[in-house]
């Protein structure tokens, strides 16, 4: 019998036909992707690497929510012009507790993963609210209701329960202080600053958008903005230790 | 019920739907009530409304209708049930203008940023999903609902399956539109490209769509033809495999059931590899696979003429569907996904070439001894300049999945240009023949109300497209060399913001393209709605594709 014979069981039995396809689409899925479970080479293991603040994953949401990934990526390839242009290439860890991760397709504007502590928090203000104000050639939208909108604070501990179920790890310390550790951090004045950089160490607490009381969505933004690849310390980091 | 005067009963079907739509009216509107935030009681209020719309059309429907239902054969030719599709046909061209039309805004946004007027509603971010999904799963989507559902008919001799359950899928899949664009509109969006629908969405999507392979799976187990036709083969991959892309890329976690926000369980490098699994697939299956199937039924039907390979076309399905899987990581070269897996990525994309080549051949083939046609045939070029374009951005697609290439190509407009030579080129231009040829079939008319007037579609949208991605060629590749240039002293010769001031002339050249593929498709919007509405009426004919061999 022919191998075209053959094939007929497909053209004629619709149940062996979708099984089929089930069967060659699973192979190339399960290959590509199963490994990067269990494979420990796929994330290197670096010091500094902490899940967000209350205060950071807030402006990460507000991040996704005005699909700034669709314009910037946060991901530096390590090619010689990149890494003179953004700094040390991106790793692997540095994204491990970004859910969803925001690595970008397209840089119609700079590439972010390294714009942490590039440019001071009033640059950031002003140039949110109006980036021509800034940079005249720029084709940014400008985003001046950031700056009038305050935080939703009372929902941040399900938030925080919620990154705890899909595997980041925060403590129940940070789960029960995440109001609290909101407000500290966009406010250096707060009783409860040395408890939230206790729990977070070396995260920075300021008054992002210089304005006094609730966090808005600005003093937020920032903040991420103003961490985003500033965790791992690349003048202790050892790449040999992680070479395969 | 007193108007029944023979034995008339409800179906299992419609009681069981309206218990359900009535018992979902009550949840959704404790949901809006109990909602967190204002997207999430828009939504729920939204999908409360329809539920009691589905409630009283299928109460309507029970009183209006004769006691039997519709019999599956007439005079011994099968009864073909077209309402479903007619409404996915007439929302195809709706979405589409719609989809076209943000499209140029957010162009012109690029080129004038004044345009987001710095609301949020009305940013490029906001708008780019839209305009994403508008025109791939609003438009597209509905294209391949309404060819599907046609061409598994008229290939199996048999009505489609269910009674209730083709105008659920049609209804329900564009209530999930709604959903997703108004949600994007208001911020809410997972972020993960051409997936960006929350939790509640997806949840509506997956029910939508098991019913709609059920439906397109119980037309072929009925069918009265032997063997199953290629076209279906095509479009059952692409609905199986879009359902496992879509629940294998989507689990997420609400932080409340009442409220839109959701984190996604995978993170990072797991993620990322997702993502472009399904974000790649859903090119090579919705947008490839799907519209392959429209290629296999609509150009021999159109030409007149017979599949050129039947054997070509069993090596070209099975060896698409099964390379096109690996190709996910191309999207991610030089990122911190491990090197074999983008090896890997890199070594299937440029094999893909072959299958894909294969399928172009197969279609532009198909015109052997009928070449001629495409002098006077406005419709059948449409079609088989689509094919032409499939084979340009599947030669395309491997070269910049080399990782040299991809080293320029990855983040610049070339991508962008990449996209619309397929999305503009083949799955526009194959949908827009599609459509030329379904209209006139499905309200019984002789043919077009102007030949001529698609003359003008054809001529207007391909220079458009040629506009658009000839701009977007230059402007990628520019970028990339400005990135990496370096000066005579060793450094980087420009900042940023110069490859952006750089790009200003090619984005208002891209929108001029984008503007007149827009005019292009507003032809056809008035060149259908005249058919339907003055064309001459025809006496439907019996004429069915053979089945493949």
């Amino acid at each position: 019998m022919s191998f075209w014979k053959r094939h007929q069981i497909f053209e004629k039995n619709s149940i062996v036909l979708i099984a089929g396809i089930l069967v060659v689409i699973a192979v190339g899925g399960l290959v590509e992707i199963t490994p990067l479970f269990y494979l420990k080479s796929t994330i290197e293991v670096v010091d500094g690497v902490r899940p967000y603040t209350p205060l950071e994953l807030t402006g990460r949401n507000i991040y996704v929510r005005e699909g700034c990934y669709l314009c910037h990526s946060q991901m530096i390839r390590p090619l010689r012009d990149e890494v003179e242009r953004y700094g040390h290439f991106s790793l692997a860890a540095e994204s491990m507790y970004d859910h969803p991760f925001q690595w970008g397709s397209k840089r119609t504007g700079p590439d972010l993963a390294r714009v942490g502590a590039k440019y001071s928090d009033e640059w950031h203000v002003t140039h949110l609210v109006n980036p021509r104000a800034i940079v005249p050639q720029s084709v940014m939208p400008g985003y001046p209701f950031l700056a009038e909108t305050e935080v939703d604070v009372a929902g941040m501990a399900g938030h925080l329960r919620t990154s705890r179920l899909v595997g980041v790890p925060y403590s129940d310390d940070q789960i029960a202080n995440a109001v609290a550790d909101l407000k500290a951090q966009a406010d250096p004045d707060n009783p409860g600053v040395d408890a939230f950089t206790k729990r977070y160490p070396k995260a920075v607490a300021r008054n992002f958008d210089g304005k006094a009381g609730i966090p808005t969505e600005m003093d937020a933004l920032v903040a991420y903005l103003q961490m985003l690849g500033t965790l791992v310390d690349f003048k202790l980091y050892n790449e040999k230790a992680n070479l395969r | 019920m007193s108007q029944a005067p023979n034995a008339k009963t409800m179906t299992t079907g419609e009681s069981g739907l309206t218990l359900v739509f009535a018992a979902a009216a009550f949840l959704c509107m404790i949901g809006a009530a109990k909602a967190l935030d204002a997207a999430f009681a828009f939504h729920a209020s939204l999908s409360a409304a329809a539920s009691l719309a589905a409630v009283f059309a299928i109460m309507n429907r029970y009183y209006d209708r004769p006691a039997a239902l519709p019999p599956q054969e007439i005079n011994g030719r099968p009864n073909y049930n077209m309402g479903p599709i007619k409404f996915a046909a007439v929302a195809s061209v709706f979405w589409g203008i719609a989809g076209f039309t943000v499209g140029l805004i957010i162009a012109c946004q690029l080129a004038w940023p004044a345009l987001n007027f710095d609301l949020p509603w009305t940013s490029f971010g906001r708008l780019r999903p839209l305009h994403t999904s508008a025109v791939i799963f609003a438009f597209g989507g509905n294209v391949l609902i309404a060819t599907s559902f046609y061409v598994v008919q008229k290939t199996c001799r048999a009505r489609l399956a269910g009674d209730l359950a083709p105008w659920f899928v049609v209804l329900g899949y564009n209530f999930f539109i709604v959903i997703a664009g108004t949600g994007y509109l208001l911020g809410v969006t997972q972020s993960k490209e051409y997936a960006e629908p929350e939790w509640y969405a997806d949840h509506w999507l997956t029910i939508v769509w098991v019913v709609y392979l059920l439906v397109f799976l119980m037309t072929l187990v009925k069918r009265k033809q032997p063997h199953i036709f290629v076209a279906n083969w095509f479009y059952l991959a692409f609905i199986v495999t879009i359902a496992v892309l879509h629940l294998g890329n989507n689990p997420a976690l609400p932080v409340s059931v009442f409220g839109s926000k959701s984190y996604i369980a995978w993170g990072g490098v797991q993620d990322a590899m997702f993502q472009w699994w399904y974000g790649h697939n859903a090119v090579g299956f919705f947008l490839t696979a799907g519209f392959l199937a429209i290629m296999y039924y609509f150009i021999p039907k159109r030409a007149e003429r017979p599949i050129y390979s039947y054997r070509l076309s069993i090596i070209h399905f099975w060896a698409l569907i099964f390379l096109y899987i690996w190709a996910g990581p191309h999207h991610l070269h030089y990122t911190a996904l491990p090197d074999w897996a983008q090896t890997l990525g890199m070594t299937f994309s440029i094999m893909l070439w072959m299958p894909s080549w294969g399928g172009m051949i197969n279609g532009l083939m198909t015109l052997s001894g009928a070449w001629d046609k495409l002098r006077t045939d406005p419709v059948l070029r449409m079609l088989v300049v689509s094919v032409a374009f499939y084979g340009m951005s599947t030669f395309e697609g491997p070269l910049m999945s080399i990782k040299v290439v991809n080293s320029l190509s990855h983040y610049t407009d070339w991508t962008i240009g990449h996209v619309h030579s397929g999305a503009l080129g083949w799955v526009g231009f194959v949908s827009f023949g599609a459509l030329y040829c379904l209209v006139p079939w499905l309200w019984d008319r002789k043919g077009l109300y102007s030949l001529k007037l698609v003359n003008w579609h054809f001529w207007i949208a391909t220079i458009g497209i040629v506009l658009y991605i000839s701009a977007m060629w230059v402007s990628g590749i520019l970028q990339g060399l400005m990135w990496r240039a370096y000066n005579s002293l060793g450094f980087l010769e420009y900042s940023f913001i110069e490859s952006v001031e750089a790009m200003h002339p090619f984005y208002i050249i891209r929108a001029g393209g984008g503007a007149l593929f827009l005019i292009g498709a507003l032809i056809m919007t008035y060149n259908l709605w005249m058919t339907v509405r003055s064309g001459e009426a025809e006496v439907p004919s019996s004429a069915a594709l053979q089945p493949a061999e």
